[in-house]
């Protein structure tokens, strides 16, 4: 199987998962295809068990992605795709970054173009929306995710709409958009095959470029099956997708709107630019007669020539491909419809005041971070109960909410190779680290854990009272929460659980077999 | 509060992003202009021709064949079965008006014809803007698409790609590298996902 020039290639995680049936197409010399975020070998499951569900969200109380993740563990054929096929676009990556001698330079300058642009973002943002209103763009400011989901709505109202085509956005995923609008009578058609996936399985994207990375081709027949129709029995990949292709066209044709989300917006001509593989962000903002585009006010950069610089570096960070299918540069709206833009904050300008955390804003979404984590490729995407997964969720998602993702900083290795392959330089893993101390300083655990932690802290400080207290419960595992046993540093790649309680403690067996002078052993004076 | 007091979500934002500004300069890096290497040397223009279509194909497009005679026989050649056929170029005259055509009515072309603004070497791209499309949607709506490209218009790489005067001067402009293609299904590769199913590449001067 090796490639002579490169030993390493086709060195599996999971061997097991190798086939030698390739549905993969070829180019017109015979060479096998993997651009996109297509594999580059086969892979396929051995055997069907059901898909594994991501983390179990209570309002705003602490997520347990131990939990989730252990669940994901246990369904080891969705795991060890998992695993492969982001290993797979990790090593796709690095093959495209050992060609471009200039790699290093081109992340420097990467980094150094965001955080001018963050540092000057105020006059950048008024730039655009001048160049967009020259150009007859209508343009929206949402403080918050509430606000860009009225104002989107309030568009779609003025113009009559009922059907809204949209392509994938992380930033409106953020906002609950497609909850939001559920309850208006308009109807959202997602057209990234992924993210159509999702919506009809009514779950999350579980990762920001490959959103049903966590499913396998049997899961897509039964949500197919369910929703459109489809033969259950027939899970083959090239089926599913046509009749996808089928059922959604005519939704496409009829759209009265269409909205896309933002990789870059160019501050020197108010452009929007849009990366896809599809086609869809193209199909939704040129096919219905009104288009919109929701862009996070991060997504700024100052000139046309500096997407020589991020277009050379996103897709190769993300997949290991050169170029997306499409690379779309939306200016202004085609004669007779209308083309609005709204610029969403959402916490972004008051994360521009975090000292520490900053330049997590530098991020442009391309889940390089993802598929290089060890507990991320392990624990799948959803197992985060947050908008953002990965590395990249870990620092971003406290930020939306400090106690509902105040356990998310403790599942990383602090590795360092989220930072390692980052296109923009963001130190992810000391980030990862200085949010830990944060959330312990600002006392942003959750009141529950807190609580726990002090009083174990004074029973682990009182050696005689600890002694009692193991004696009155039989066990330390029934005084100490189970946060302290089960410390979420550590927690994230095992199915350990510890030992059966013993029937005696220690010190009462050593009392027992070893009579000795009689000892208050209430007293804190007594010596151990 | 009077109604003069209310700020505008604009002026928040931008009050916040004010309030907030990271400490330290940050001044603008100098941009080099990078050489795409072929070989172990830059790409010279005898070059652009070949690593523009080796790259087209690693991403799912197609080279016409060289030998191709005239534009309708080329196009009953690769597309036999054929039915409507939409085009943008004088070289050839299509089944229909696209310029009269709402976005809906492409839905049924078979195949569409368009000229390249321009390509890159680099990645194999070719650049579309309404000026070659008329109505964009045909670019995603046609089963096909056939470009035809004047080898003089392709630049060596993105960087160079992004000095062109397209972007400042076209309300639409969108790079195609290969077909509309998917892999969100285990990661097999699947061209056509929701735009055209094939791209192929003709190398013709422009008239």
């Amino acid at each position: 199987m090796s490639h002579p020039q490169e030993p390493d290639r086709h060195r599996m995680i999971h061997p097991d998962l190798a086939v030698s049936d390739d549905e993969a197409p070829r180019s017109p010399d015979g060479h096998r295809l993997e651009h996109g975020a297509g594999t580059s070998r086969p892979l396929r499951p051995r055997s069907h068990e059901p898909q594994p569900r991501g983390a179990r969200v209570h309002g705003h109380r602490p997520i347990d992605q131990n939990e989730a993740a252990a669940r994901f563990i246990a369904a080891p054929e969705h795991e060890q795709m998992h695993d492969e096929r982001l290993w797979d676009l990790r090593q796709k990556r690095d093959r495209q970054m050992r060609a471009i001698p200039e790699w290093e330079e081109l992340r420097e300058i990467a980094s150094r173009i965001k955080q001018h642009t963050l540092s000057h973002l105020d006059t950048y943002l008024e730039q655009f929306e001048a160049a967009a209103k020259a150009n007859g763009v209508h343009v929206h400011w949402a403080e918050d995710g509430a606000a860009h989901n009225r104002i989107v709505h309030a568009i779609l109202r003025d113009h009559g709409a009922r059907r809204l085509i949209k392509s994938k956005s992380m930033l409106t995923e953020e906002c609950g958009f497609r909850h939001y609008m559920a309850a208006s009578g308009i109807e959202v058609i997602e057209t990234d095959l992924g993210e159509r996936i999702q919506q009809l399985d009514d779950e999350d994207p579980s990762h920001i470029v490959v959103p049903a990375v966590h499913k396998l081709r049997a899961d897509v027949a039964d949500v197919f099956a369910r929703k459109l129709g489809t033969d259950p029995d027939n899970d083959d990949v090239h089926y599913l997708a046509e009749r996808q292709r089928e059922a959604t066209r005519p939704l496409i044709l009829e759209a009265d709107a269409g909205l896309t989300g933002g990789n870059f917006a160019v501050a020197e001509t108010g452009s929007i630019v849009v990366c896809t593989n599809e086609g869809n962000a193209d199909l939704s903002g040129n096919v219905p007669k009104l288009q919109i585009h929701s862009v996070g006010i991060e997504k700024i950069i100052p000139q046309v020539a500096d997407l020589g610089i991020f277009v050379r570096l996103l897709s190769r960070s993300a997949l290991g491909s050169p170029m997306t299918q499409y690379t779309s540069h939306f200016r202004g709206p085609r004669p007779g419809t209308e083309m609005h833009v709204v610029l969403v904050d959402n916490g972004r300008a008051a994360r521009l005041g975090m000292e520490e955390f900053w330049t997590s804003l530098k991020c442009i979404r391309c889940g390089a971070c993802m598929n290089t984590c060890p507990v991320y490729r392990r624990s799948g995407g959803l197992s985060y109960g947050a908008t953002y997964s990965g590395p990249i969720g870990l620092i971003l998602d406290p930020t939306f909410d400090k106690r509902k993702y105040s356990t998310l900083p403790f599942s990383s290795t602090l590795n360092g190779s989220c930072s390692n392959v980052c296109p923009v330089k963001i130190n992810i893993h000391e980030q990862i680290f200085a949010w830990r101390k944060v959330l312990a300083e600002a006392r942003e655990l959750p009141l529950v854990k807190r609580a726990m932690m002090s009083a174990a802290g004074k029973v682990l400080s009182h050696p005689a009272l600890y002694r009692t207290a193991i004696r009155t419960a039989d066990s330390a595992l029934k005084v100490l929460p189970r946060f302290v046993v089960y410390n979420p540093l550590n927690t994230w790649t095992q199915g350990r659980e510890m030992p059966p309680v013993p029937k005696s403690t220690f010190h009462d067996w050593y009392a027992a077999n070893h009579p000795a002078p009689a000892e208050d052993p209430t007293s804190p004076e007594a010596k151990p | 509060m009077s109604a003069d007091d209310v700020v505008s979500p604009r002026d928040t934002i931008l009050a916040r992003i004010r309030a907030n500004r990271p400490a330290g300069e940050h001044p603008r890096p100098d941009v080099p202009r990078f050489p795409v290497l072929h070989a172990g040397r830059p790409l010279e223009p005898d070059d652009y021709v070949g690593v523009f279509e080796t790259n087209l194909k690693a991403m799912g497009g197609k080279p016409a064949p060289e030998d191709a005679d005239d534009l309708a026989a080329l196009v009953r050649r690769l597309f036999p079965k054929a039915g409507v056929v939409a085009s943008r170029v004088p070289e050839l005259a299509g089944d229909i008006d696209v310029a009269a055509c709402r976005p809906q009515d492409l839905a049924g072309v078979d195949v569409a014809v368009v000229r390249a603004a321009f390509a890159i070497a680099e990645t194999g791209s070719i650049l579309l803007s309404e000026a070659e499309l008329g109505v964009n949607a045909l670019a995603y709506l046609a089963q096909h698409l056939l470009v035809l490209l004047d080898p003089a218009d392709i630049v060596a790489s993105t960087q160079d790609a992004y000095h062109r005067p397209e972007f400042k001067e076209r309300r639409y402009a969108a790079f195609h590298t290969g077909p509309s293609a998917t892999a969100d299904i285990e990661g097999v590769l699947i061209h056509g996902a929701q735009g055209v199913r094939s791209l192929t590449v003709a190398m013709r001067p422009r008239a």
